[in-house]
């Protein structure tokens, strides 16, 4: 199962779903959408948080959140 | 007859709502202007900024700015304040009307929390904010259709030069005198939910559908209803067997099923190219591994070199003025007991408020100027990794950092902390970063601790020392969170998505009247404390029990009568025995015994109690006991008189390295400081974190500085 853990830096996607539901309710509401491009901008020191690009929002998430976010 | 009532009325309850970074605060600071305040929302320490402006000569409006919030679903607390407002239409701040902001650019998120807010029933207007970014982006808007669609009117604005807020004005004053509490057209429709709506509202007053939804979301964490009401509620929810979490994102996702085809029919852009914004191309330097920390450190180091080298100026300035004032007093006024309290009471305990204002000041322009640009938010990007091994969140950073200047306002900003461990360590350990209050004490002590001495030409040692005492400080705070980590139980799951919001170059009316309103908020909270504790010291070092101060004068006179001293040398004699005997001198001999093995003698004891009110009464407090109040409180004046200080039993300096080292590794470490603790007891609404705090941070002083003594003496 392809996740926003695992992109790279640049690489990008599309989100299918969200597998946790307290977490995709939060990232519903933060403009995240089912269908919604995803693109890796960068990590932080030590690889997490990372920096993603989600539709035309900007968002820092850690590892373990973005292992929720599944992707096409 | 509800008209008439209405029509007669003057001014109309307006709240801002919107999400986070949609330019509701300069909104807020446009149509206020200064005519605004800052207060606390019962119970919690969130901001609450209030202000007023006038829509015509009529028509007033009390416009309270609600913290920005993604939808009426709280996770911090102060999303919650808008919730707990928004779903109770008798609390006081319930608005007769919303001007909602909304991103123009990112119009589809920013429709969720309105959608919401249309359903509660409560008249909206719809600001479409931002509007000159949306333009240069080559989106059209169709408002007219947006504001048919949605039923409510739609004004384009743009915060920053002030277009659109006639018409909003305008807006409003027709959306008030017309149409009244004309009620909404729900926008999401509650299907399956009807059964156990029904079924409350037959229970319970609710004015709207969704907010009797909302209750039975979030009735557990609602201030407003009583036990018995929850149970009522829950009771309910048992019965239909409702699942908060699923019916919340089953919400969502209808909600967005509607938006989303709605902003397709209304917004034409240009296909988005996928170019590189400007704020991706800031983030590739900001945000980078190893420029990106580089250039954080660099603002770090910035911000202690604005804060100790600039601000010096103008506080020898204050100073100085303070000097001139006091020595004013003293040769004007009748040398009494009246004089004694301006001078040593009022002056003095001003002073020692006023000192600061540069230094505060400095520090939260800085701040708040980081805020504005957008760049705090890539702080805690850069920081959460190395704050969460210490049990910490990486929005921590910004109440560590604002620790340095004071830990009121600092802990204050914990409050978008989500996860409830997370937020209390940070509470519990931002007291140990040095704060302003601390400089004053620290700078006279360590001209004891350590000689000034040059290395290279350039480093000077007092200023190594006082550097060593803010990193010990800070690592002190990151031991004891790695502590409280492993101590504290919490199985709330800690999460962390953050919006990185687009940089925008910072505006001087917003970061102005931020600074404004914490510097007086710092001057006024703190100052009434300095002064009360100015004025009790005053009396308690003036006075003693029975006539036994007047005995020891006598005493004095007798001893030194025939001896040539100059009258000055004498008066001072006079005084340091006469607050030997007063109520001060009483209360620090009772408490040698136990500072005794930290090398402390009774006249530090005084300091020390009169510090647990705050610590930069420190410095007054040796001012009046070493009886140099007379010659004005600056510092050089008490140095030279605490340096000539002798043991009675040894001869040797009473300041010598061993006691100024203890000393202050005690005012580092304890925790003396009313303000924050009260701040503490109201954010987390228990007297048992403050306790602990209390104990904790003193007995770890005291331990310390035990150890620092016995080593260096």
């Amino acid at each position: 199962m392809k996740t926003a853990a695992i992109l790279k830096k640049g690489e990008k996607g599309i989100i299918e779903k969200f597998l946790d539901e307290a977490l995709s309710a939060k990232f519903l509401e933060m403009g995240c959408l089912p269908g919604y491009d995803v693109k890796l901008i960068r990590k932080a020191p030590f690889g997490c948080p990372i920096y993603l690009k989600v539709g035309k929002n900007f968002l820092a998430l850690r590892e373990e959140e973005a292992r929720n976010v599944v992707l096409k | 007859m509800e008209e008439e009532v209405l029509a007669s009325k003057s001014v109309i309850k307006i709240a801002l709502i919107g999400n986070p970074n949609a330019g509701k605060s300069s909104f807020f600071n446009r149509l206020t202007g200064l005519n605004q305040h800052v207060g606390n929302f019962p119970g919690v320490t969130v901001d609450r900024k209030k202000g007023s402006f006038k829509i015509d000569e009529n028509l007033k409006a009390d416009l309270i700015d609600l913290p920005g919030t993604y939808s009426l679903y709280p996770n911090s607390t102060d999303e919650r304040i808008v919730l707990n407002i928004l779903s109770n239409p008798k609390d006081k701040h319930y608005p007769d009307l919303i001007v909602y902001i909304a991103d123009a650019t990112n119009l589809e998120r920013h429709l969720l929390l309105l959608s919401q807010v249309i359903d509660l029933d409560i008249p909206v207007v719809l600001a479409l904010n931002m509007i000159d970014i949306s333009r240069k982006e080559n989106q059209e808007i169709d408002i007219q259709e947006l504001s048919k669609q949605l039923q409510i009117p739609v004004i384009e604005t743009n915060a920053r030069n002030g277009e659109g807020v006639p018409a909003l004005k305008e807006s409003i004053k027709q959306l008030y005198k017309k149409e009244q509490l004309k009620k909404n057209n729900s926008f999401f429709h509650l299907n399956g939910k009807t059964d156990i709506i029904n079924d409350l509202k037959a229970k319970f007053k609710v004015d709207s559908d969704y907010q009797a939804l909302l209750i039975l979301h979030h009735f557990h964490k609602l201030p407003y209803l009583s036990e018995a009401e929850k149970a009522i509620v829950k009771e309910t929810i048992d019965k239909h067997a409702f699942l908060s979490i699923k019916n919340q994102v089953d919400e969502i996702m209808g909600r967005f099923d509607k938006i989303t085809p709605l902003v397709n029919k209304v917004v034409t852009i240009e296909k988005d190219k996928d170019e590189e914004t400007l704020t991706e191309k800031i983030d590739n330097v900001l945000t980078h591994k190893f420029f990106g920390t580089l250039i954080f450190v660099g603002i770090l180091l910035f911000i202690f070199q604005a804060i100790f080298a600039w601000a010096s100026y103008p506080m020898d300035l204050i100073d100085a003025g303070f000097a001139a004032v006091s020595d004013f007093v003293s040769t004007n006024l009748p040398d009494n007991a009246f004089t004694s309290l301006i001078n040593d009471g009022l002056i003095a305990g001003l002073g020692g408020i006023l000192i600061f204002i540069p230094q505060i000041t400095i520090l939260f322009l800085l701040i708040a100027l980081l805020e504005e640009v957008g760049y705090m938010s890539r702080a805690v990007f850069l920081s959460d990794s190395l704050m969460r091994r210490f049990g910490l969140n990486g929005r921590s950073i910004v109440s560590l950092i604002s620790g340095v200047a004071c830990a009121v306002p600092a802990i204050m900003a914990t409050r978008n902390i989500s996860n409830w461990k997370e937020r209390m360590i940070t509470i519990m350990v931002t007291p140990f970063m040095s704060c302003s209050a601390r400089i004053p004490v620290f700078t006279v002590l360590i001209t004891f601790a350590v000689p000034e001495v040059y290395y290279f030409g350039f480093i000077n040692l007092q200023g190594l020392v006082m550097m060593g005492l803010y990193i010990l400080g800070t690592l002190t705070a990151l031991v004891s969170a790695w502590v409280l980590k492993k101590i504290l139980k919490s199985n709330e799951r800690s999460y962390f998505i953050m919006e990185l919001p687009s940089y925008k170059a910072p505006q001087a009316r917003n970061v102005l009247i931020t600074v404004y309103e914490k510097v007086k908020a710092f001057v006024v909270e703190a100052g009434k404390i300095i002064l009360i504790i100015s004025i009790v010291l005053w009396f308690m070092a003036s006075y003693g029990p029975g006539d036994q101060i007047e005995k020891a004068t006598n005493e004095i006179l007798t001893e030194n009568q025939d001896k040539q001293i100059s009258e000055e040398e004498l008066s001072d004699l006079v005084s340091a025995r006469q607050i030997e005997y007063s109520y001060a001198g009483y209360l620090g001999k009772a408490i040698e015994p136990v500072i005794k093995p930290l090398g402390f003698d009774w006249k530090m004891g005084i300091a020390l109690i009169t510090s647990f009110a705050a610590r930069e009464v420190f410095v007054g407090t040796m001012a009046t006991i070493y009886s140099v109040g007379s010659k004005g409180d600056d510092e050089s004046s008490i140095i030279e008189r605490m340096r000539n200080e002798i043991r009675k039993d040894t001869g040797k300096p009473v300041y010598d390295t061993a006691t100024s080292f203890s000393l202050l590794i005690f005012y580092l470490f304890a925790m003396q400081c009313m303000s924050t603790l009260a701040i503490v007891k109201r954010e987390t609404n228990s007297w048992k974190w403050p306790a602990i705090q209390l104990v904790f941070m003193t007995g770890l002083a005291y331990v310390s500085s035990l150890l620092v003594y016995n080593l260096l003496s």
